[in-house]
Parts: structure tokens; C-alpha cells; sequence
């Protein structure tokens, strides 16, 4: 019913940006842990999740985004997001998403904080 | 709660399959567009559906595998608030029991999930639930 959330990355090394396009439910969340893993293999310490493409997300796939919190917090890495929808971001802050993984406006934010 | 008519009324009977919570996000905006919701009102209002939804098709257990989900656009002459009542037919549960999540528990627990009541309950003005043996009923509104 509803397509397959595609994923692609832009590789800044260290850090790395991963785009979303269409909905984060389980399936999509296990898409973007699969790519946020490779990259970790790859020496990424700095992850910045663009959402611009999702408008929609649900508890289930935000929980996988929790386990991608929890993998970064082992390496001594950082998850960031940037380009929520305020319905997203909202959520992100009831959820306490926010203490662990900076919410950034846009990506030039982004990517200037991230980098200092 | 103060008395109002019933403006307009949909009602729907999804099946518990995967991505059925869109069709029922997809009615809600539908009836909150006709009540000229604002936009970060009606995503609220569309994640809620979706929150509460998925916390029926996963852990209701109905037999019948459906959920019921009522829309109502409420007001006295003009709309005033929507309203979704989302029922099955599950074993239910005692809301009481639940355990408000936190975010420093669930990064160390093997589970990251059970956050769904949280969700809707941040995202909507009001939020009833109601369950037994027979089955769990939820219903939440939004002002307009």
C-alpha cells in the first residue's frame, strides 16, 4: 500500500548524511539502521539523518532510530536530525529523542554545528 | 466534555494488516481539512490515528484481526473539534498499568518500544481509553 521508504547517503567523512524519502514505519527504520551500520563500519562517528522527505513516521520505526541513538552512544559518536516536520519534531521532544540527538533546522545548520 | 452535534461522520473497518493505519490517517485528514484545521494540527492529528492504530493491530490480539474507527467533525454550527474513537475487539488492558516510558531506560533496554499512548496523548487535546476482557476502545479529540 505504501512504497518502501528510500534511503540514500551523501559521505562528508567523518560525518555522512543519510536522506529519507516516504514513511518510517518498521521497515523503514530497519532501511535506515541497515545504512546507518555500514556507515559506522566505515569510521562515520558523525551521522546527520535528513528527514525532509518524511512527513510521516510512527513509534515503531522511531524505536530503531532509539537503537541507532543507543549503537552512536557506544562509539562516541553523534545522531543528528535536521528538516523535521514540526509534527515529528514535537514528537521527537515528547519522546526525549532531543536530550541524545541534536534537532537542527536545516542541513547548512547542520552540518556547520556538527563540524565545529 | 460540553454537548455538540455530530456535522459530519465516517466511520471505518480496517483490517489489522500492514500500512492499513495510512487509509485511516488518510480519512482524518480528509475531515480535518473540511474543519480548516492548520496544517501542524492535522499531522498531529494523522500520527495520533497511525499511534493508535498500530498499538490495536499489535497488541490487541482480536480474533476478528479489525479494528473500527469512528470520525466525528463536532461543533455547534461551525466545527469545532474532531473526534476518533478506534475500538477492537481485543483482550484489553489496564491502562493504569502502564509504565510511562523513558528515554534513558529504553536506550539501555533490549526493547525500544511502548511508546504509542505517549505519542497520542502529547499530540491530541483529549484522550480516553477504555478496556476490559472485551476489547479496548480509545477516544481522542482535537480542537480546531
Amino acid at each position: 500500500m505504501t512504497e518502501m521508504l528510500k534511503v540514500t547517503v551523501d559521505r562528508r567523512h567523518p560525518m555522512a548524511v543519510i536522506y529519507t524519502e516516504g514513511y518510517i514505519n518498521n521497515q523503514g527504520g530497519e532501511e535506515i539502521a541497515r545504512v546507518a551500520y555500514d556507515l559506522i563500519d566505515e569510521d562515520h562517528k558523525v551521522l546527520l539523518l535528513n528527514l525532509q522527505g518524511t512527513k510521516i513516521v510512527n513509534s515503531i520505526g522511531i524505536s530503531i532510530l532509539i537503537e541507532i541513538i543507543e549503537k552512536m552512544l557506544e562509539i562516541d559518536g553523534k545522531l543528528a536530525f535536521c528538516n523535521l516536520t514540526p509534527t515529528i519534531e514535537k514528537t521527537f521532544h515528547i519522546m526525549g529523542l532531543a536530550q541524545y540527538a541534536k534537532i537542527f533546522p536545516d542541513e547548512g545548520v547542520a552540518l556547520g554545528e556538527l563540524a565545529g | 466534555m460540553a454537548s455538540s452535534a455530530v456535522l459530519r461522520e465516517v466511520t471505518l473497518t480496517l483490517p489489522m494488516l500492514p500500512d492499513m493505519e495510512i487509509a485511516a490517517s488518510k480519512t482524518a485528514t480528509a475531515l480535518a481539512e473540511f474543519m480548516e484545521m492548520s496544517s501542524d494540527k492535522i499531522d498531529e492529528v494523522r500520527m495520533a490515528v497511525v499511534e493508535a492504530c498500530i498499538n490495536s493491530f499489535e497488541h490487541s490480539q482480536a480474533d476478528d484481526r479489525k479494528v473500527e474507527i469512528q470520525f466525528a467533525v463536532l461543533g455547534n454550527d461551525e466545527p469545532e473539534r474532531l473526534q476518533i474513537t478506534i475500538r477492537d475487539s481485543g483482550v484489553g488492558f489496564t491502562p493504569e498499568s502502564l509504565v510511562k516510558p523513558r528515554i534513558e531506560d529504553k536506550l539501555k533496554a533490549a526493547s525500544k518500544r511502548g511508546w504509542g499512548l505517549t505519542i497520542i496523548k502529547g499530540l491530541m487535546d483529549e484522550v480516553d481509553i477504555h478496556s476490559g476482557p472485551r476489547g479496548t476502545t480509545v477516544v481522542m479529540s482535537k480542537l480546531r
